[in-house]
This record gives C-alpha cells, sequence and structure tokens, in this order.
C-alpha cells in the first residue's frame, strides 16, 4: 500500500480548477430505521451517504456518476440543503452552511440552484411559466432591471422558448421544453452553482442532446459551475470537466475526464465504463470484451466492511475486507486524480484478454451460446 | 405540398397559403398575452353553459331568501300568524272543518300563494322564504367554518408531517369516535345550559350559535383528513423542493404551492356539505333540538310534512321542489367551478 503511494495528496490540486466555490468534506447522510414495539426506537440506518470529499471550483463543472441508489442524489440534496446533513462539513466560498437555517442561508440561496430530474413534477401544474420562473425572484425580493416580467422574458428567450409562453401553463409544454422552463427558473437568481439532479435522464433520447446542450451553453456562457448527476456516463462525458464516481455512498474515484475516461484505475469504474453499449458498425472491429458484475449494489443499510465493492470486485482479497481504502493520488495516477483501491487495475480501457463473468447464471449462458455456435456448422 | 393546389387555383388553397396561416398564427399569441391565469378561469367558466345556469339558481336562491321580508311584504303574509285559527282572518278561512287546507294544491290561492299548512293554517311561501334564510345561512356558516378549520388542521398536519401530523391525527380520530347523531343531540342541551341559565327561555339567536358550534366541533375531520392526505402527497413533488431551493418560507410554500392544488378537492367536499349540512340542520330541529317553533325552518317543514303527508301531501310539494332544484344546482354548480380551476380541462 505505502509504496503505491506518492502524495497524501488532498483534492483540488487540479491544474484546471481555479479557486474552490464548493468544498465539501465528510459529507454523511444516514436516514433512521424505526422499529420496535410498543416504543419505537431506532434500529439502523440507511447510510445513504457516507464521507463523500468533493469540491467543485468557479465555472467548472463536475460530473457526479454511479449506479441508481449509489447516493447521488442524496448528495446534491445534501450540498442544497433540502436535507439535513448527518455529519461533515459543506462550506460555499468558505462560509461554513452544513447546518445554517433558512434565515442564515439567505444570502447563499439565490447562488445555489437546482435542476430536477423529473420535469412533469418539478412544475407546480396551477401555476403559470411566468410565476413560476418569477417566484424565486419574489422570495429573494430581486428586481431586475426593467421589471421581473422582462427578466422573466429574456430567460424564457434564453432557455429556446418563446417569450409569448409568458402565460401558459406547464401541462401545454412537452417533456423537453419543460425542463427548459426548469433551467430558466434556476437561472433566475444569477446563481454561481447549479446542481443539476439527472436533469435529461425523464427526456426522450432525441431531447436529452438538446437539453444538455443548452445546460453546456449557459455554462459557458455565464460561467456558472455546475454539480452534474447522471448515470449516462456519455452525457457526463460531453458535458463535465471533472468526474467523480460514486458507490454504495462513497467517492471511488475522481479525476478529470481524460483520467477518468481513458486512464481509470478503480475496478468499478472499469466495470461502468465497459458496460457503455456500443455499436458495431462493421463486424471486423474486434468486439470490446466486457466487465459483468455479479448481483445488486449491497444493502446500505449494512454495508460491507472494508472497501464496499468487494463484494461484487474480481480481485478482492482479505485486505480489502479489513481495511477501507483511502481516496489518494495512487502512483501512475495524474495530478488531482484520486482512486480509493487496494490493487488498482491498469490505467488504460484497452480491450482486456476475456471477459470477466462474474455472474454465474450469466456464464453459463454464455458457455451455451458458445457451445450452440460451435456445434451449429457441425449440424449444417 | 401546398405549390400543387395553389397551381390548380382552387378555392381551398387560399387557405393553406403558408403566408395567410403564419399571420393568423402571429395575432393568436398576442391575445393570449394579455389574460391573467384569473381571467381564464373566467372565460372558462363563462363557456360552460351549465355553470352559468346553476350560477344564475343558486345566487337566486340566496337573494331570495336574504330578501325574505320583502317578498313577504309584496305577498301580504307573514310566517308567524295562524291564519286558520286566529279570528281576525275568519271571514276568509282557509282550513275546513277537520284541518285540513280548502282548495287544491294544499290551498293554493291569490292570498296564500303556496297554500297553507292544515291544522294551523300558516302560511307556506312566507314559511317557506324565511325558512330558506335560516337554513341556507346557518349552513353556509357552519360549512365555511368548517372547511376553513379542517383546511387549516389538514395543512398543517400534511405538510409538517412527523409528530405534529401524528398528534393532529389522534386528536381527529378523537373526535370521529364520536357517534355523531346522537352527540349532536346530547350535546345541544350542554352547550345551551353552558351559557343560558336553563330556567329562562334560550333566546333565537343563541339557539343559531349553538347550533354552529356543535355543528362545528363535531364538523371538521373529515375535511382535515381529505386535505392532510393531499397535502401528504404535494408535498413530495419536485416544484416544492423547487421552492424550498429558493429560499421559500414554509408559509409561502403552503400559500403559492400547496393550496391552488387543492382547491378542487375543497370545492367538491364544499358543494356536498352544505346541502349535508342543511339536512343535518333540519335533522336537529326534527330531534327538538335545533330551532323551536315557531321560528322557520326549511328542515322543520319537512318533519312537518311528513306529519301530514297522508292527508295533504301537497304540502311537501314547494319546499321539496326548491330543495331538490337548489341541491342540484349547487352541485353542479361545484363541479363547473372545478372545471374551471384546472387549468387541463381544456375548455
Amino acid at each position: 500500500m505505502s509504496d503505491n503511494l506518492t502524495l497524501p495528496a488532498q483534492q483540488g490540486s487540479t491544474g484546471t480548477s481555479t479557486e474552490p466555490l464548493l468544498e465539501v468534506r465528510g459529507l454523511t447522510k444516514h436516514f433512521p430505521i424505526y422499529g420496535g414495539f410498543p416504543i419505537k426506537r431506532k434500529v439502523g440506518a440507511v447510510q445513504a451517504v457516507d464521507g463523500v470529499d468533493l469540491t467543485v471550483g468557479v465555472g467548472e463543472s463536475v460530473g457526479l456518476v454511479g449506479e441508481s441508489g449509489c447516493g447521488k442524489s442524496t448528495t446534491g440534496r445534501l450540498i442544497t440543503r433540502l436535507l439535513e446533513p448527518t455529519a461533515g462539513t459543506i462550506s460555499y466560498l468558505g462560509q461554513d452552511i452544513t447546518h445554517a437555517s433558512r434565515k442564515q442561508l439567505a444570502p447563499v440561496r439565490s447562488d445555489i440552484q437546482m435542476i430536477f430530474q423529473d420535469p412533469y413534477s418539478s412544475l407546480n401544474p396551477r401555476q403559470t411559466v411566468g410565476t413560476i420562473i418569477k417566484s424565486p425572484m419574489e422570495v429573494n425580493g430581486i428586481e431586475p432591471e426593467g421589471g421581473r416580467e422582462k427578466k422573466v422574458r429574456e430567460l424564457l428567450e434564453l432557455v429556446g422558448l418563446n417569450p409569448e409562453h409568458y402565460n401558459r401553463f406547464p401541462h401545454e409544454f412537452s417533456g423537453g421544453q419543460r425542463q427548459r422552463i426548469g433551467v430558466a427558473r434556476a437561472l433566475a437568481l444569477n446563481p454561481k452553482l447549479i446542481v443539476a439532479d439527472e436533469p435529461v435522464s425523464a427526456l426522450d433520447v432525441s431531447i436529452q442532446a438538446q437539453v444538455v446542450n443548452l445546460l453546456q451553453e449557459v455554462q459557458q456562457e455565464l460561467g456558472i459551475a455546475f454539480l452534474f448527476i447522471a448515470h449516462d456516463l456519455a452525457i457526463v462525458r460531453h458535458f463535465s470537466q471533472r468526474v467523480a464516481v460514486m458507490y454504495l455512498g462513497k467517492v471511488v474515484e475522481v479525476g478529470d475526464r481524460d483520467a477518468i475516461y481513458n486512464r481509470p484505475r478503480h475496478p468499478y469504474t472499469h466495470a461502468l465504463l465497459s458496460a457503455v453499449p456500443e455499436v458495431a458498425i462493421d463486424d471486423e472491429t474486434e468486439a470490446k470484451e466486457r466487465i459483468r458484475l455479479y448481483g445488486d449494489v449491497p444493502s446500505p443499510i449494512s454495508p460491507p466492511s472494508g472497501c464496499r465493492f468487494r463484494t461484487r470486485c474480481w480481485k478482492a482479497q482479505d485486505k480489502c475486507a479489513s481495511e477501507e481504502p483511502p481516496l489518494l493520488q495512487i502512483s501512475g495516477n495524474r495530478d488531482g486524480h484520486l482512486t480509493a483501491c487496494h490493487f488498482p487495475e491498469d490505467p488504460t480501457t484497452e480491450a482486456r484478454a476475456e471477459d470477466v463473468i462474474l455472474d454465474p447464471a450469466l456464464k453459463a449462458l454464455e458457455k451455451d451460446a458458445a457451445d450452440d455456435t460451435g456445434a451449429k456448422p457441425a449440424k449444417d | 405540398m401546398t405549390s400543387p393546389t395553389k397551381a390548380e387555383g382552387s378555392g381551398p388553397a387560399v387557405a393553406l397559403d403558408p403566408e395567410l396561416a403564419a399571420t393568423s398564427e402571429v395575432d393568436k399569441p398576442k391575445t393570449l398575452e394579455g389574460r391573467s391565469p384569473g381571467q381564464l378561469m373566467w372565460q372558462r367558466f363563462r363557456r360552460d353553459r351549465t355553470g352559468m345556469i346553476c350560477a344564475g339558481v343558486v345566487i337566486f336562491f340566496f337573494v331570495i331568501s336574504l330578501c325574505a321580508p320583502l317578498l313577504t311584504a309584496i305577498s301580504g303574509t307573514n310566517p308567524y300568524t295562524l291564519y286558520g285559527q286566529d279570528p281576525t282572518y275568519a271571514d276568509s278561512p282557509v282550513l275546513d272543518d277537520f284541518g285540513l287546507p280548502l282548495g287544491y294544491l294544499g290551498g293554493v290561492s291569490g292570498d296564500h300563494w303556496f297554500g297553507v299548512e292544515p291544522q294551523y293554517g300558516r302560511d307556506l311561501f312566507a314559511m317557506l322564504m324565511y325558512g330558506m334564510r335560516t337554513s341556507l345561512y346557518m349552513a353556509l356558516g357552519v360549512t365555511v367554518l368548517l372547511m376553513a378549520t379542517g383546511v387549516i388542521i389538514g395543512l398543517i398536519g400534511g405538510y409538517f408531517g412527523g409528530r405534529t401530523d401524528y398528534w393532529i391525527g389522534r386528536v381527529t380520530d378523537f373526535f370521529l369516535s364520536f357517534p355523531q347523531q346522537l352527540f349532536f343531540i346530547a350535546f345541544m342541551p350542554v352547550v345551551t345550559a353552558f351559557f343560558v341559565d336553563p330556567r329562562e327561555e334560550t333566546p333565537t339567536y343563541f339557539r343559531a350559535v349553538a347550533i354552529l358550534i356543535v355543528l362545528w366541533l363535531l364538523g371538521w375531520m373529515g375535511m382535515a383528513r381529505l386535505v392532510r392526505s393531499t397535502v401528504l402527497s404535494l408535498r413530495e413533488r419536485e416544484f416544492v423542493e423547487a421552492a424550498k431551493v429558493s429560499g421559500a418560507s414554509p408559509w409561502r410554500i403552503v400559500r403559492k404551492e400547496i393550496l391552488p392544488n387543492v382547491v378542487s378537492p375543497i370545492l367538491v367536499q364544499f358543494t356536498y356539505q352544505l346541502p349535508s349540512t342543511i339536512l343535518t340542520i333540519a335533522f336537529l330541529s326534527f330531534a327538538g333540538v335545533g330551532f323551536v317553533e315557531p321560528t322557520p325552518d326549511w328542515g322543520k317543514l319537512f318533519a312537518a310534512g311528513a306529519k301530514y303527508a297522508e292527508q295533504d301531501p301537497a304540502f311537501m310539494f314547494f319546499p321539496g321542489v326548491a330543495l331538490v332544484i337548489f341541491i342540484l344546482c349547487f352541485n353542479l354548480l361545484g363541479d363547473s367551478v372545478r372545471d374551471a380551476f384546472d387549468p387541463k380541462s381544456g375548455r
């Protein structure tokens, strides 16, 4: 382990990022579970987020990826203070906002905004588009030049909607248009950081690109930092300068886009990347061998000891069960590329010699298929 | 697509002319732009013919019951005079020897437009007008109080959840466990005795207040539960979270984000609560703990009508028709208002 270690580095030392806008240290959220009769007691906790470290620089866009239920959305909600963190600190521009009350948060509120996943539930069906976009300004007492209504029209135009739609209701719009309204609402307060919680996953594939491009334009033109939560690796790659990979409430690997996508070290990142479907245009291109994980994510109520990925990892050894790997810059990593693994993979995405198949059922299937193809020519 | 039709030079081609279509489209949003949601709502409502007619009928009922003294002045009768027994009116008899009204349809005549009551000979028109006044405005008062209490308690329980919701829920259960009809009868004298010396005559206004209090205390739970359940589901919606992210206070979230979404269940409940309250007040009078003689009351007319049904079925006709029309129109009006409130109803 110690020979792997080159730097006891803290993150944020990425060459590209400037001064940190948002710093998250050891962020933890445990949802208590109550049980027992007749007096209900706390019998356990869902450890949704367990010690997440993250830094978002000014104007930087950070992607947060991981499979369903790994705590991505909870992290986003903790950062926007929709949920109360159990432990850890969130500091915005050096100011600790971990447990700030609504009144204490007021000056920061307009700087941190959120875009939601489901455009059908994130817009109040009884309010017009104008009211929806205007209300954050009303709450924060912002009087833009030329009045709020003019600002709303500008915002509608900015996100690619007709400003005349000011008085329409959300149900008159399609999913993509609704998500644009959501973006306009988030922009109404001129935020410095937007937490986008799977902003395109509820949309049609043909619309996803439009909305992602809109977000990218917004990010580049207005210099807004983004925390982009998604499970679609391609979109994150397109959008983010830096990427953090989460597994079961922890960040297992973080680094700039190139490091994560081309030189991943953590076995889980390898597995995620190999799961991205690829279209084989002609038969000549060599089919990439895949890593197929076995089973579900373990229950966050009682996560595995040591490394949380060890139950599904093909390289797991005794050490992984007893020692939790710290998130460090291991040897062979570039600056700012941190990995939490005792036995990291080679930094490459080249096709591996053979499939890593951990699922016994899949293994059997594959074997049958191989036998079939082998047997068929003989039959004919 | 358009060019072949144009080339043919036929009439319909003009309609397909892209330039014309474009101009008409430009005009449309301009007219839409100036309308606020309230105006749109009013417009949707106005387009609903049933709703407009029912609104007219309901308003008519409230107006005539408010103008009861005026109308009885025109008819020249009042609800308290016993036209059948009072010697002043002996020269124009309204009842026969058996105490039944003379003439057709319960004694309809130029003096007594809706006929008279058997045995006493009181004027039914005057009784109905005054009775409607008591019943409608009592029921309106009770229903508004019930609604307001239920909505406030339901909103608090539903929005804040947790321990608040738990205790509010238990209190609601406690009130729901009362057998309502029995407690109306049992509580009325208690409430009255609480404020008025039992040896004295209870003033009519105080009877009204007592009815109001009892019906209010035992009636808010249904509304509270309905609102609570609606709010529970709304609270988890992302637009509430969006409001929180923008820093809105709980009060503002409840008022601006949640309340507009609870309006339609509230309206539906209101349109069904008001007629049922009229009937409950009638029941109280029937059981002898509500209004007493000689206070005219719509519900009491039915109690009396049931008594006379065998000899004089016509007595129930006018109050009955009035009640059926009123309740039908009130329910239809409720539907129309709800549709008008809903931007998705598409009218």
